[in-house]
């Protein structure tokens, strides 16, 4: 190891939030907050510090001094925390509003959403894992970091990511001519002209922002756990489909193959957002419209939070299509019990249920809302929440670049620039120096 | 036969690298030889006559700060002096100088003769002394053993080296002198990765046969910056202005003519040559739309007429050379003295290497300069200092010392190489340091003289004239933050009519020098006007830092994680494929690269912070079980 002189002086780490349940309207749900110093942030939601390591009733409020929520605060000041750090964890009433409003005013008072893994993070760092936890915790971490990878991916399907990718793009020619012009200065570039780095930077600003706005009133971002439907033809998916959404809104036939294409609607289980997907139905053959569609199915199967898988309690045996290999996560829901005599209900892994009178549907919605609370690590929910802040905190830096490049400190608003990049590299991908030097020479002739 | 003299660090090459090396090594007590195929060219200058230039002489200024001989040589030897980015921000802002290559190299022999501890051989080395995987001497050309503890190699481009001239080409090391081709068949026997590299360098020009009067002059800046923070321009010899003149579409033309004998265009040379550098065949070709490319006419120092035209870098063949050079204005009657050339040369791929610059398979070998796949005398001689101070070092039984990416470009520098290794002639720019705000030219000697006093580098005079400036500038931040501004007062009044700054609340002079635009000379004015004894040089300092500071902060967490990943280390064979959730992808990369900690793996290319997590826990683990083992 490569030794050091001179002291290193301890220099603090930023203090991070999340909330610390799983997503939906549980009965209770708990925002931690982990960071070095906290006495301001919970004089500003309590108004006080708690005692140590006690649960105290408490009132968290917003800016203005109005109640969020009534709750529990613990307060465990350092190093006897989980982290190592001071932690605070607020319980308050579990449901998303209230979580988002108590993650908000947490991220106001100068915390920010903690990426996936980062209180195991601090945790180790401090010294407060041992073997055998470290272990778990890395399992811990791999399926909540695939998980935030799926939720984000989810999230960034279409529209969303292909904005962000074109104002990351358009970041990164601005920064292309303002690092060469530092870099090279000595080479005959074609240099923006100050004005002309402005008005992009304005444009790029602008594009933000309103992306920023489309984004909070959810028109470009989606949220929730995502329900896929599948299974052989004619086993009832659009039914239960209907069923679960308590209104005739997909067709129903009993000729195989009548859902062609994906269905999607909005339900809530017990608080829990849920994007239900019907499929087509899965098989062989059939016209070539079937057969995109029963694509469109495999890929919806395959980005699923959790697969229904639907069977035909008619049909023997019950097909099983290979969802096993495609579909890890998925409840077998055994159809038309009506007709067999089976005892409707059950829970676990095989739910029996009559699509048609709706028997056994409510153990099907249990099972639902217990696999979508015990859902480890962060859902799309965090995620999106993540995205908004590395776009409001993309916006801010641009501004600043704007600022400084007015003051003629170019070295500060290519540092901005970075910082820009940066964020939006949160959501599309990081931009590395090397990227940045090859379009510089892909651009310029440099040289002398 | 053996010499009887036992070293404890044996530098080989005289070049930039090799004489920094030399320096350090020797200046921090170890008993040092430096062997060169030959004294008369220690310090030699072989491609363009300048040092310093962006991101380049960041890189000087930090040698300077440790002691090292290449800014007080080049204040001896510059003839003219230039702030490059003089107006795009202090982090950013660079000194470049034209440098008389007989002065320069004069004055590096002498820097290397004035030391104590070292002494200068004139031998080419032909093989390595090595027992088991670790080096124990040097066999010169004539059969001479020495023998050494730690051994330094910085031969430049002279191993395996071939230039090119056309289609013709031959072995060398630089125009004139022979490559080190036994050394380079002994290395290439080691484990160790090697491949080739390219470089070129431009016909140079008798000046007696150029027409200056058609070409824009560039003179001397002044006031004249210096480059260490030890001289005054009253050192610089005398000066003289370079001149500016352009290629032109029939140049252009010629050249593309002569492409079907072109060395490079043709595929006889293999090695990769750099893309920020290209020769003025590949500028031609791949910018073909460009009416002209600018040559920038250097002298080659004040006792010759010889200049060094950079920017028209070529390997055709000298008939095409020789034309297309008097197509350009003020070329129509030139002579030239030396034909352009490319050479190919070997190079040991970095990442073989630790910090140190000690390679991983044999104990005290260390690599610096162009042998590592860089270019640039700047960044060869911080690559030396490095590696002369660690081979001493570790001669004395001492750890190895390097700075970090926040700390200094030569920490960047290193951690680019072992890190990421190179895939083109490696030169610093400014873009590749992410701290580039705190690693500025006018605080190196902040950043780094106080480490290189404790390792030995820093001699009392040195020393003295850094405390002298941290002094003073630590009273001056006291004072200016001590004067408050209230709205109302006496000096509030004053302060706003000489800057034109409005005080609207109550501020110290420190808080009033974060505005934009504010007016230090006048604000030193007024403060001095009321007894308040402050130094403009002083107080600018203290602007750049009172101007950055928020941005620096704002890093303070970046660096903070870096510094606790740098605390955890991973074991060489650490089993990156036993970790579920990282992708297969980086799977390989890690374990081709075998990061040394954690914050070098946070490096690698695509490692995500989730992958990091994952990899900390492990490494935690694996330390875990190691220590039950």
């Amino acid at each position: 190891m490569v030794h050091h002189p001179q002291d290193r002086k301890g220099v603090r780490l930023a203090t991070i939030a999340a909330i610390a349940t799983p997503p939906g309207r549980g009965g209770i749900g708990i925002v931690r907050v982990s960071g070095t110093g906290l006495g301001e942030l919970l004089q500003g939601i309590l108004g006080r510090v708690p005692a140590p390591r006690q649960a105290e009733l408490a009132d968290f409020s917003d800016a203005d001094g109005a109640a969020i929520d009534r709750g529990i605060v613990i307060y465990f000041p350092a190093p006897q925390s989980m982290t190592g750090e001071d932690v605070v964890e607020l319980q308050g009433h579990g449901g998303p509003v209230v979580m988002d409003r108590l993650l908000e005013r947490a991220c106001e008072l100068g915390a920010r959403i903690a990426r996936p893994g980062e209180f195991t993070e601090r945790a180790f760092l401090n010294d407060k894992i041992d073997l055998a936890q470290a272990e778990a915790v890395a399992d811990l971490i791999d399926s909540a970091s695939k998980r935030a990878a799926r939720a984000a991916m989810r999230s960034l399907e279409g529209e969303f990511s292909a904005r962000v990718a074109e104002i990351d793009r358009a970041v990164l020619d601005l920064r292309v001519y303002l690092e060469a012009a530092i870099d090279f200065a000595e080479e005959e570039i074609d240099f923006l002209a100050e004005s002309d780095a402005l008005e992009k930077l304005q444009a790029i600003a602008g594009h933000i922002e309103h992306l920023a706005v489309e984004s909070r009133r959810g028109e470009a971002l989606r949220e929730g756990l995502d329900v896929v439907i599948a299974g052989p033809p004619n086993a009832g998916k659009s039914s239960l489909l209907n069923r679960l959404l308590a209104e005739n809104r997909a067709i129903v036939t009993d000729v195989p193959g009548t859902t062609r294409d994906l269905l999607r609607a909005d339900i809530e289980i017990e608080g829990v957002p849920i994007r239900l997907t019907d499929t087509a139905g899965l098989r062989a053959g059939g016209d070539r419209v079937e057969t995109i569609g029963v694509e469109r199915a495999r890929t919806a199967i395959a980005q699923a939070d959790l697969v229904l898988a639907v069977e035909d309690a008619m049909a023997m045996p019950p097909g099983d299509m290979g969802l096993a290999d495609i579909a890890p996560n998925r409840i077998r829901v055994r159809n038309k019990v009506d007709l067999t005599g089976e005892q409707p209900g059950g829970s676990g892994e095989v739910i029996r249920i009559s699509a048609l009178n709706g028997d056994g549907v409510d153990a099907l919605r249990a099972t639902i809302a217990k696999i979508a609370g015990v859902a480890p690590g962060e859902g799309a929910y965090l995620a999106r929440k993540r995205h908004l802040d590395a776009l409001a905190a993309a916006s801010d830096r641009c501004a600043a670049a704007g600022e400084r490049l007015g003051e003629g400190f170019g070295d500060l608003a290519a540092e901005e620039l970075r910082q820009v990049q940066t964020h939006l590299g949160d959501i599309v991908g990081i931009t590395t120096v090397d990227d940045l030097l090859g379009e510089i020479f892909g651009s310029f002739c440099i040289g002398k | 036969m053996d010499h009887p003299q036992q070293f404890d660090v044996i530098v080989i090459g005289g070049g930039h690298a090799g004489t920094e090396a030399a320096v350090a090594s020797a200046r921090v007590g170890a008993n040092t030889l430096l062997l060169t195929q030959s004294v008369e060219t220690i310090g030699q200058m072989s491609c363009n006559p300048a040092i310093g230039g962006i991101g380049k002489s960041h890189l000087v200024r930090e040698i300077d700060a440790l002691g090292g001989a290449m800014a007080l040589a080049t204040d001896r030897a510059g003839i003219q002096f230039r702030t490059l980015n003089s107006r795009k921000g202090p982090a950013v802002r660079a000194t470049r100088a034209q440098a008389d290559r007989v002065l320069y190299r004069n004055a590096i022999r002498s820097a290397v003769e004035r030391c104590d501890n070292l002494s200068v051989f004139q031998q080419s080395v032909v093989d390595l002394d090595i027992e088991g995987d670790r080096v124990r001497g040097v066999v010169t050309q004539m059969g001479l053993r020495f023998k050494a503890r730690r051994v330094v190699l910085a031969t430049g481009t002279f191993l395996g080296g071939r230039i090119h001239v056309g289609l013709q080409n031959q072995p060398g090391g630089r125009a004139g002198d022979a490559p080190s081709n036994a050394l380079a068949e002994r290395l290439r026997a080691l484990p160790l990765r090697v491949d080739r590299l390219k470089t070129g360098t431009p016909p140079r020009i008798d000046g007696r046969t150029v027409d200056f009067g058609v070409m824009e002059i560039q003179p001397s800046e002044e006031p004249r910056p210096t480059m260490s923070v030890l001289s005054t321009p009253e050192v610089h010899p005398r000066q003289v202005p370079c001149h500016i003149t352009h290629t032109n579409a029939r140049t252009h033309e010629i050249i593309r003519t002569g492409l079907d004998r072109s060395p490079m265009f043709t595929g006889m040379i293999e090695g990769v040559g750099p893309r920020y550098c290209p020769s003025i065949e590949d500028k031609v070709v791949r910018f073909a739309d460009r009416p002209a490319h600018q040559v920038f006419v250097e002298p080659e120092g004040l006792e010759t007429h010889e200049l060094y035209p950079n920017g028209i870098s070529t390997s055709l063949p000298f008939d095409v050379q020789l034309a297309a050079v008097r197509s350009i204005a003020g070329f129509e009657r030139a002579h030239i003295t030396r034909p352009g050339y490319a050479i190919e040369y070997d190079f040991f791929d970095p990442r073989d290497l630790k910090p140190s610059l000690e390679t991983r398979c044999i104990e005290g070998l260390y690599f610096a300069g162009q042998i590592n796949g860089t270019t640039g005398y700047e960044e060869a001689a911080a690559q030396g200092l490095l590696a002369g101070l660690n081979a001493a070092r570790a001669a004395a039984g001492k750890d190895a010392w390097c700075p970090e990416r926040y700390e200094a470009y030569i920490g960047v520098l290193v951690d680019d190489l072992v890190t990421l290794g190179v895939t083109e002639p490696y030169r610093m720019f400014t873009s590749r340091a992410e701290y580039r705000l705190r690693l500025r030219q006018d605080n190196a000697d902040q950043r780094l003289t106080k480490q290189g006093r404790d390792l030995g580098l820093v001699d009392d005079a040195r020393w003295s004239t850094y405390t002298r400036k941290k002094r003073e500038l630590d009273r001056g931040a006291a004072v200016l933050a001590g004067v408050v501004a209230v709205p109302g007062n006496d000096l509030t009044r004053a302060v706003a009519e000489a800057t034109g700054e409005a005080i609207e609340k109550p501020a110290s002079m420190f808080e009033i020098l974060k505005r934009p635009g504010i007016d230090v000379v006048a604000l030193v004015g007024v403060l001095k006007a009321r007894g308040i004894a402050v130094d403009e040089p002083v107080v600018s300092q203290l602007e750049i830092e009172a101007k950055y500071q928020g941005y620096l902060q704002r890093q303070d967490e970046e660096i903070a994680r870096v510094k606790a990943n740098e605390e955890v280390a991973l074991r060489p064979d650490f089993d990156y494929r036993g970790i579920s959730g990282l992708s297969n992808e980086l799977k390989d990369k890690l374990a081709a690269r075998q990061p040394a900690t954690i914050a070098q793996a946070a490096r690698v290319p695509g490692v995500t912070p989730a992958a990091l997590s994952l990899l900390l826990v492990h490494a935690k683990r694996d330390a875990g079980q190691q220590r039950q083992a």
